[in-house]
């Protein structure tokens, strides 16, 4: 990339905000993974018996089933509203930026 | 002469399973005819594949990335094809049926790498690379050294990977056919190379689509059938298994026992997943970021949807095949006690498709499995190959003064030599448990593959010192605790007590190489350091914006 697009491309303020609005989805998403990922194996961890507690008196099944089975269905969860917003929003930005270059 | 090959191997693959079923009457293993000739069918049709593939791979891009004209949803599937191993279908299942929830936190953990590759990786990923992964690590970055890095990674990961599959095929083929260890191998290895070889990735993506459509309809079979048994009640299945196994498997239990271990595990199947240069590499075949993105939500899904399938088929390996004596090993009771399956524990799943679907669907599982072997170690192969045509041979040795055709006989050579060595591997590794091996090579990838591209994209400071020590860093100390650790330590080299005490090194190894990059970087003053940070500019806008990035080839 030649050093004039890269000057331009940088002050154009629909990249500006395309990184700027990127950059914070991708953080809050990654944060929220850690969070629940990290939040399920330190409880494994430190406090295995929380998640060995029955749903109900007489049952054999445990809180930690359903909380398993969550986890996962929230890494999707959080894939599609990305890729939902990526391919829409963003990559709109990124058409406008190319466009903006395209004229000079 | 292409044609004739492969009518050989046809022929071929069927005179090795009639022999096989010869010596499998030797060893009181019932005739399958139904998984030979799944089997056989699913070989001919790849091999099918293969030959058009073959035609429509003339250039080393279509070698490498099938042209770049995969669609999302493909790739998604491919990608899922690519990572649901014959240890993530046996191993974890097999982990399910032997402790019941620590395999499920197992199953989570492989799977909670893909949302942050899609946040962080796979865009810019996409955007600034050509082939592999070490494109994107070098992009600013000094050629040989960093790609001399990213190819030791590589195939680190790759050859772990390989053997692991490779011990895992033989078994499954030893247990199903009678057939020998060793021939089965041989088999699984002749068949990968002549995918890759002649197919390239073409013919790669294609086998790993068929055998995730496969694996899934197979799974999704069995879990259903379970559960009709249950009238779809998780508590009723829950109840019985208990009864079996003791309240236990529905509690964490002894894989992660420690904080240190937990962490350990979740950083290194995290970083390792968003390290693996078999997927990473996939992420070229696309068209543009919106499919690369598009691709990670759908193999996310699938994946997902398979590893809640593996879930209930180990419970359902432990109501209909624990202590059943139709798979009981005898022998093995007779000196160890318990109820040991013919096989081993990661034959679980296999027995549960007899036990529900009897003589024909045992085939059909079978035959999936052995497809989900092939489709894997294809794809490790070519990404294996890559590093050593693409990074090593034209980007080292030749310095990029080299034209694609040749570069593309060179990856070809490596395949088969790649072949050869996971043969021979896989043979000499037999005994070991393969979940384990590839939390090897998760550590591996985590250490030394994943912090530098991450830096690569995100950290303008990177040096190519900092870069180099710090990976270099990473990945002795991943290999060096897992030798002085209590797999290899003490359960392979027979010592007494373990000099590292934690199964998985990530996390030490990890910090590690974050820590060595980033302090080789900060002190490297030197004039090339500086070029590098001003180049990071140009880099960061192509990787936001796709502008100059690699499209599609026409076909």
């Amino acid at each position: 990339m030649e050093q004039n697009i890269v000057d331009k491309i940088k002050v154009n303020p629909d990249y500006q905000e395309l990184v700027k609005k990127r950059t914070a989805f991708s953080i809050k998403l990654t944060i929220a993974m850690l969070v629940v990922y990290f939040g399920f194996i330190l409880t494994i961890a430190f406090d295995p018996a929380a998640l060995a507690v029955p749903i109900s008196e007489d049952s054999v099944t445990t809180i930690g089933i359903p909380i398993g089975m969550a986890v996962i269905v929230f890494a999707f969860i959080l894939t599609g509203i990305y890729t939902k917003r990526a391919n829409g929003e963003f990559d709109d930005l990124a058409n406008k930026i190319k466009e903006s270059i395209k004229d000079s | 002469m292409l044609n004739r090959i492969f009518l050989f191997l046809i022929l071929g693959s069927i005179a090795v399973f009639a022999s096989g079923t010869i010596e499998g009457e030797i060893q009181k293993q019932a005739l399958n005819i139904p998984a030979i000739v799944m089997f056989v069918i699913f070989v001919g049709a790849t091999l099918g594949i293969t030959y058009w593939a073959a035609k429509r791979t003339k250039s080393a891009k279509d070698f490498y990335t099938a042209g770049g004209g995969i669609t999302g949803f493909q790739n998604g599937m491919a990608i899922a094809g690519d990572y649901m191993s014959a240890a993530s279908f046996l191993g974890i299942s097999g982990l399910v049926y032997l402790k019941g929830y620590d395999g499920l936190i197992y199953s989570i953990g492989f799977l909670v790498g893909w949302p942050l590759i899609l946040f962080i990786i796979a865009e810019p990923l996409r955007n600034l690379g050509k082939y592999t992964f070490a494109d994107v690590a070098s992009y600013r970055l000094r050629q040989t050294p960093i790609r001399t890095l990213a190819a030791f990674g590589s195939i680190a990961t790759v050859i772990l990977y390989l053997i692991a599959q490779m011990v895992g095929s033989g078994k499954l083929i030893q247990l199903l056919f009678g057939l020998q260890y060793e021939v089965a191998v041989i088999l699984v290895g002749v068949l990968m190379i002549l995918y890759v070889t002649f197919g390239g990735m073409l013919a790669t993506t294609w086998v790993q689509i068929i055998k995730a459509f496969l694996l899934l309809s197979g799974a999704t079979f069995m879990a259903i059938a379970v559960m009709a048994h249950y009238d779809f009640s998780f508590g009723a299945l829950f109840a019985h298994a208990t009864e079996l196994k003791g309240v236990e498997i529905m509690s964490p239990g002894g894989l992660v026992s420690d904080p240190v271990s937990a962490i350990s595990l979740a950083v290194a199947l995290m970083f390792g997943t968003a390290g693996l240069p078999h997927i990473l590499m996939r992420f070229f075949t696309v068209g543009n970021a919106k499919e690369a993105r598009k691709s990670v939500f759908f193999a996310t899904g699938f994946i997902g949807y398979f590893y809640i399938l593996t879930f209930i088929i180990g419970f359902g390996a432990i109501v209909m095949v624990y202590k059943n004596p139709e798979y009981l090993d005898l022998a093995k009771q007779a000196i160890s006690g318990g109820y040991p399956i013919l096989g081993g524990n990661n034959m679980a799943a296999i027995h549960l498709s007899h036990a529900v679907g009897g003589d024909f669907f045992l085939g059909f599982i079978s035959a999936v499995a052995f497809a989900t072997i092939l489709a894997v170690v294809s794809g490790l192969t070519l990404a294996g190959a890559s590093a050593i045509s693409h990074d090593l041979y034209a980007s080292v040795f030749k310095k990029g003064q080299v034209d694609g055709l040749k570069e593309m006989r060179v990856s070809k050579i490596a395949t088969v030599v790649l072949g050869i060595v996971a043969i021979i591997m896989g043979i000499a590794f037999e005994k070991q448990n393969i979940a384990f091996v590839v939390g090897l090579a998760f550590a591996i990838a985590a250490s030394a593959n994943f912090p530098v591209l991450l830096l690569s994209m995100y950290w303008k400071r990177l040096t190519t010192r900092g870069a180099v020590i710090g990976g270099s860093l990473g990945l002795a100390t991943a290999v060096l605790l897992v030798i002085l650790g209590p797999i290899v330590w003490v359960q392979i080299l027979g010592n007494a007590e373990a000099i590292f005490p934690y199964k998985y090194p990530a996390l030490f190894s990890v910090t590690v190489a974050f820590i060595g990059i980033w302090f080789f970087s900060v002190t490297d003053k030197s004039e090339s350091a500086k070029e590098e940070m001003e180049a990071f500019e140009a880099q960061y806008i192509r990787s936001q914006t796709g502008i100059g990035a690699e499209g599609a080839s026409e076909h």
